[in-house]
């Protein structure tokens, strides 16, 4: 069995849970004997994964022939070209690797975590007969031509490689599934890791939510992270639930760091850690911590992450006087999120609209007791945690409130936390999409 | 009359258990110390009014019916309190079909702790007082007292059938589980190592087959039916001289509904009883009174009839249920200090086990049957209620016994005396000398 599968992020470059679980997913699979052909836009030496054959989209050249491309979709890209003000670069002798400028300062700015579509640079290595295009692989303000580009490319990588099924993850790759689709006539498995509809509620950007419709159309399987997500997928995008799956995400074992390693900021700590966008309910965070520190006025409350709401929620957090007991630490990478856990008595995930979540199970292999919202997928597999609606500002506060004053609770939590975090693997989900893979071929 | 054990005779003894708890309603942290009720009677009136509608009512018609026709019936019950003063508040209609089915004399009541309480691992003195208040209340409704006790969720060692025997019943009841019958059967009048109690074990198999796995249609015997249960009946080694089945009576068309068809199939079987030769129905203290017990029962560990483990694991299996248990033990003294019924009455209340059985954290089967009572989306949610609760009646009894010093001390028309100070102080911890230094 060799699957062509496209994602947008591979460890280390990673900003959210879909890198860790494209990674974790396909580790597993390599296991089960799958071959893999993983196409990114942008990969370096750093970009290693055991078992599996990374393509760097960035890398591939591809001949000008008309006959690849109907002439309208040439057209409609040249216009495209020319309205977005896209800066062409030509380079006519060779075909010079080109780091495009900005890249390192765009991902450390706080609005990174948003999509954004503005005018912006678009950078193609092209000569008369050959083109070459060079992702970012981010979320900048080329997303768009990106994703288009990005389709091109796999179109040629499927027209250069063999293999029996397609497997897409998030609409970012979802026209290049198709592409790949329609040129190699293998069927497309589109896995959605999360939609438009959690990422921005009803005001979500619809020339996202037509790609991820015209993905899920397209794809003979519809791979759902939870049953959360295949209901908004059935009820928001009008697909059939019998072409949708669930399959849920897993989570590798690891050691816990031992001892508590983060600056002394207060014995006791409440965490939320995730992006800081509507979809991640910050607020609702903030709002409960000020309830809470009228009970426990020693607790100390931390959001770790970034996103466009920050600035939001540094301001809310200093007009509720409560920035004493309240800190922010920006973007967390690797064992930053390690170090936070160690010194953690209760994590939050007050998310809006959470398709799976990661980051419980995180927190619960580090022998953190969680608190989630129920509009979470992870709900559905950790039932050793607290569960309350985001909205319910009373309940989570009282939660939190409960978690600091009866230890047996929190002791309970970890312990029967700790032992069903060992059961959500990664090989139970590569398992369930090999069955998949079989249906589709056999 | 001494009555002699028939030769060929074997006897059975069907017993019902009927239990409601008086669920709590939803306590945030925030509601400490507001004053807001703990106990969801709303709730719990619904409850009641399904539970009689669909089981008590209509299955104490069809028993009522049978006895008339078949004299040979005999039947036993074992209410909780708990579940008697919900029928007479919400559901009076069924506490008078009770009422009428105890006229025919075919029916057994048994005693058990009012509260349908743990306190027998506790306090020997709320142990008492509850089982007291229960054949009290018994006494009262039914105009009999109790001679065989069952306790709690059949939680049973030797140490209990001490304290019961000592409190002058003959008999006890609990469940047949192997880890204490080593091979032996349990269909036998056991007796208690040292004292003269007699002890009844349910056959959990045949009370299971009816309960658990009447409409398990992947079971190898399923469907049951009368003919199949009593054959196994009399399929029993002549030893065998006394079955003591015991049933949620609540199995009756709540757990299973009438649809099922476990209406019929108790027809079935008591008429079926009823006409057998060989077989005949008794009461706990008939069969006290038939059968001389000889096979001592030593039970030096707890056990019970929940869960697979069938000891204390399902109420105090982990750390949280430990925890409550304890924290609601410790107010013992405070409690009797305020002299507060009302506040004694609703400490009592939360002494109900099945409070701590929603807080169980197992896994596979056991959680299904837990997940199944439980009111509570999960057992971290049932634990922070529950404690939410107790944490606001500690703040009641300590305003209780503040104000209480405050009274006794405005009642005081001279200055206290040294020692009455003291006296004062040592009383009340919470009381603080400071205020009296002005």
């Amino acid at each position: 069995m060799k699957v062509l599968m496209f994602g947008w992020e591979f460890p280390p470059h990673i900003s959210g849970g879909l890198g860790t679980a494209c990674h974790g997913l396909t580790q597993s699979l390599a296991e089960e004997n799958i071959q893999i052909l993983f196409v990114i836009p942008k990969a370096d030496n750093h970009t290693t994964n055991d078992g599996v054959k990374i393509i760097n989209a960035s890398s591939i050249i591809i001949p000008l022939r008309e006959d690849h491309y109907p002439p309208e979709t040439q057209r409609e890209a040249e216009a495209a070209t020319k309205t977005s003000n896209v800066i062409t670069i030509v380079v006519r002798s060779g075909l010079q690797p080109y780091n495009s400028p900005g890249v390192l300062s765009q991902q450390s700015s706080i609005t990174q975590w948003n999509y954004q579509f503005s005018p912006g640079s678009l950078e193609k290595v092209k000569n008369e007969t050959h083109v070459r295009y060079q992702f970012t692989g981010g979320y900048g303000p080329t997303l768009m031509d990106e994703v288009e580009n990005y389709a091109k490319v796999a179109a040629e990588i499927s027209r250069q490689s063999t293999f029996d099924i397609i497997h897409a993850h998030d609409w970012l790759t979802y026209p290049a599934g198709i592409a790949a689709k329609e040129i190699s006539g293998k069927p497309l498995i589109v896995h959605v890791h999360a939609t438009e509809i959690d990422r921005a509620g009803e005001n979500g950007d619809p020339r996202v939510y037509q790609k991820e419709r015209e993905g899920m159309e397209a794809a003979d399987r519809i791979v759902a992270v939870s049953q959360w997500t295949k209901n908004i997928i059935n009820s928001k995008y009008g697909i059939p639930a019998y072409k949708i799956a669930v399959v849920h995400n897993g989570i590798d074992p690891k050691e816990k760091m031992k001892g508590i390693i983060v600056p002394p900021i207060g014995k006791r700590i409440v965490t939320f850690l995730g992006r800081i966008t509507h979809q991640k309910g910050p607020q609702y965070f903030i709002d409960a911590a000020v309830k809470v520190l009228r009970k426990f006025p020693d607790v100390h409350f931390v959001m770790a992450g970034s996103g466009d709401l920050l600035p939001k929620m540094i301001k809310r957090v200093a007009r509720l006087r409560i920035s004493s007991r309240f800190h922010f630490t920006g973007f967390l990478k690797g064992d930053q999120v390690d170090k936070i856990w160690t010194a953690t008595n209760v994590y939050v995930m007050p998310s809006v609209s959470e398709p799976f979540g990661i980051s419980p199970l995180e927190a619960a292999r580090a022998g953190v007791p969680v608190i989630i919202s129920k509009q979470s997928g992870v709900a559905e597999v950790m039932h050793h945690t607290i569960q309350i609606d985001f909205w319910d500002i009373e309940a989570l506060a009282s939660a939190i409130c409960n978690l600091l004053q009866y230890e047996s609770l929190a002791k309970t939590l970890i312990h029967n936390g700790e032992e069903e975090v060992r059961e959500i693997t990664w090989t139970k989900a590569a398992t369930a999409i090999n069955r998949i893979y079989h249906e589709l071929t056999d | 009359m001494s009555l002699q054990t028939k030769a060929n005779k074997r006897y059975l003894n069907l017993y019902f258990q009927v239990h409601q708890p008086r669920r709590l309603g939803q306590f945030s942290f925030f509601d400490i110390g507001t004053g807001r009720d703990y106990f969801d009677d709303d709730h719990n009136q619904i409850i009641m009014h399904r539970v009689a509608k669909d089981c008590y009512q209509p299955a104490n018609l069809l028993l009522l019916k049978l006895i008339h026709k078949h004299p040979g019936i005999k039947v036993t019950f074992s209410i909780s309190g708990s579940a008697l003063r919900q029928m007479e508040v919400f559901a009076p209609a069924a506490l008078e079909s009770f009422y009428i089915l105890a006229a025919t004399g075919a029916v057994e009541f048994l005693s058990e702790t009012y509260y349908h309480s743990l306190s027998c691992l506790k306090s020997k003195r709320e142990f008492y007082a509850q089982i007291k208040m229960h054949d009290d209340k018994i006494h009262k409704l039914f105009g009999v007292r109790p001679v065989v006790f069952r306790n709690t969720e059949l939680i049973y060692n030797d140490e209990i059938g001490r304290l019961i025997q000592g409190l002058g019943f003959k008999g006890i009841v609990t469940d047949g589980i192997e880890r204490i019958l080593h091979g032996r059967s349990p269909n036998r009048l056991h007796q208690h190592p040292e004292k003269n109690l007699s002890i009844f074990l349910r056959n959990y198999r045949l009370s299971d087959d009816i309960a658990f796995r009447f409409m398990q249609k992947n079971w190898s015997e399923w469907p049951l039916t009368p003919t199949k249960l009593v054959a196994k009946l009399d399929a029993m080694q002549a030893t065998e001289n006394l079955v003591t089945i015991g049933l949620d009576y609540e199995t009756f068309g709540e757990h299973l509904k009438a649809s099922t068809g476990i209406f019929q199939f108790l027809e079935g079987m008591l008429a079926k009883v009823a006409k057998h030769k060989t077989l005949e129905m008794v009461t706990p203290s008939q069969a006290i009174s038939l059968i001389k017990p000889l096979d001592v029962l030593n039970v030096p560990e707890s056990i019970s009839w929940a869960d697979e483990n069938r000891d204390l694991s399902a109420w105090l299996g982990n750390g949280m249920q430990q925890d409550a248990f304890g924290s609601l033990i410790k107010m013992e003294a405070k409690i009797n200090k305020t002299g507060d019924p009302r506040l004694l009455n609703t400490w009592r209340y939360l002494q109900t086990s099945d409070h701590f059985y929603y807080m169980s954290t197992k896994d596979g089967d056991d959680r299904g049957i837990h997940d199944y009572f439980s009111p509570y989306a999960s057992p971290y949610e049932a634990f922070m209620n529950y404690m939410n609760v107790l944490s606001d009646l500690e703040l009641q009894i300590e305003n209780r016994v503040r104000d209480q010093v405050h009274s006794e001390y405005a009642k005081k028309t001279e200055f206290l005396t040294p020692d009455e100070l003291k006296k004062l102080c040592n009383d009340q911890s919470k009381w603080k000398p400071e205020t009296l230094t002005f």
